[in-house]
């Protein structure tokens, strides 16, 4: 005997499904938005003259990075609890990938900021731009478009990381595989087509993102 | 009855993060395996062969590795293929890192300059071995650091098969957790570990990468 595939069980869950892929896109914006944030704070810390901010920047970014994300979720969700600070799954969710990604972000800033040569700088200023307009029209958009690639496609695996936080309870889309697995028994499909709107969500995504690329960094309309 | 987190427990979870290496183990040699035909059909003078190949590199990459785990958990036993989690885990990451490692094999083969390929061939060698004599030690190298690289990536995604039941170093703080309800100073220690393993993996990597040509 055996297993009849049946996708159509699923077809009654179409809200749960379009509800998770609009919960995880605003989750993963959120995230990306506020590790940003940190990262720009990590790019500059990492690269102060101070030790005192020097140290501890450094410690975080390596701490985020050599400790897998599942860990540092329980961490925020089952262990800061014990400290008399208690989050909701959501709330958590949100606390511990924007911490994750803050740290990687950290290291693409620092990165694109690094790339750009001082002799650009230099140059700027001996056509006689002033510092500020030195920094929008020359440092600015070649820095961007250093990091550009980098911060793309950690966004897109933010996207596919937050899929783990559906092991604390946040509502997102791999949450409601689990909900309709429990409701219809049909575990393979359901987590089956989780997965794929997974791929399709990542798919659409870089090629949004190619396209912008393409459009403001290579064919860069003439002023 | 709940008891306290001893030094018992540290051990128990020392003892799990063996199962978390011996996983990660698999999946890079499995994984290594598929990665060398990935990274060949990618590059191989034959277009459906690279369509192929980077299909697969794009379904990997594009779905959380999460959902993978779970369908081959729950996917093949519908096929009379009886998994318990670890063969779930082995196979599953496996298949994830063949689709990493081919990129990066890839990009070190391509990262060899043409000119190297012309040379030998101005030297009279076949293809065969201009490319086990001249292009593929040059690519080894290369690729080395990167590939540590990964297998720190690795260690960390190992923790997800926690999720699936297979009980290595973040399932077995889960199952101290439940005993203890100590959760921080549990997954702290765990986390800890996680630390050492993946910092010396990140250090060899940055090494290996000064020194790309340290065989010599």
């Amino acid at each position: 005997m055996s297993y009849n595939f049946r996708f159509s069980a699923l077809t009654p869950y179409t809200g749960e499904i379009v509800r998770g892929v609009l919960l995880t896109l605003q989750l993963s914006l959120i995230t990306m938005l506020i590790g940003l944030a940190i990262g720009l704070l990590v790019a500059l810390g990492t690269t102060s003259q101070r030790k005192s901010i020097r140290v501890p920047v450094r410690l975080y970014v390596e701490a985020i990075r050599n400790t897998p994300l599942l860990v540092q979720l329980f961490i925020v969700f089952f262990g800061l609890p014990s400290l008399g600070i208690r989050l909701d799954a959501n709330l958590a969710a949100i606390i511990g990938l924007s911490i994750n990604v803050g740290a990687y972000c950290g290291e693409i800033l620092r990165a694109g900021f690094e790339s750009i040569r001082p002799s650009q700088i230099e140059a700027g200023r001996a056509l006689g731009l002033t510092a500020a307009q030195t920094f929008r029209s020359v440092v600015l958009f070649q820095a961007i478009k250093a990091i550009y690639p980098a911060l793309t496609s950690q966004f897109v695996l933010l996207l596919l990381a937050t899929s783990v936080v559906s092991s604390i309870g946040a509502t997102e889309l791999f949450h409601q595989a689990a909900f309709i697995d429990s409701r219809t028994y049909r575990s393979f499909e359901a987590y089956a087509l989780i997965t794929l709107a997974y791929l399709a969500m990542t798919l659409v995504i870089r090629t949004m993102f190619s396209a912008l690329y393409w459009m403001v960094f290579v064919r860069r309309p003439q002023p | 009855m709940t008891r306290a987190f001893s030094s018992a427990d540290v051990i128990y979870l020392i003892e799990a993060a063996r199962w978390t290496i011996a996983l990660a183990l698999v999946a890079i040699v499995g994984g290594g395996l598929l990665g060398l035909v990935v990274a060949v059909f990618r590059v191989a003078a034959f277009r459906p062969l690279n369509w192929l190949a980077s299909a697969y590199v794009n379904l990997i990459q594009g779905t959380p590795l999460l959902g993978q785990l779970f369908l081959f958990f729950f996917g093949l036993p519908l096929f009379h293929i009886q998994v318990d989690s670890w063969v779930a885990a082995a196979l599953a990451l496996s298949l994830y890192s063949a689709a990493f490692l081919g990129e990066i094999w890839r990009g070190s083969l391509q990262s060899v300059s043409k000119r190297q390929w012309e040379a030998a061939a101005a030297l009279g060698m076949p293809y065969r071995q201009q490319l086990a004599y001249v292009v593929l030690p040059q690519a080894v190298r290369i690729s080395v650091a990167p590939t540590v690289g990964f297998l720190m990536q690795l260690v960390k995604d190992t923790s997800l098969t926690a999720l699936i039941g297979f009980v290595e170093l973040t399932r077995a703080s889960q199952i101290i957790t439940a005993a203890t309800f100590a959760p921080l100073p549990v997954y702290g220690a765990a986390a800890l570990i996680y630390f050492v393993i993946c910092f010396s993996l990140g250090r060899l990597s940055a090494r290996l990468e000064e020194r790309p040509h340290a065989t010599r």
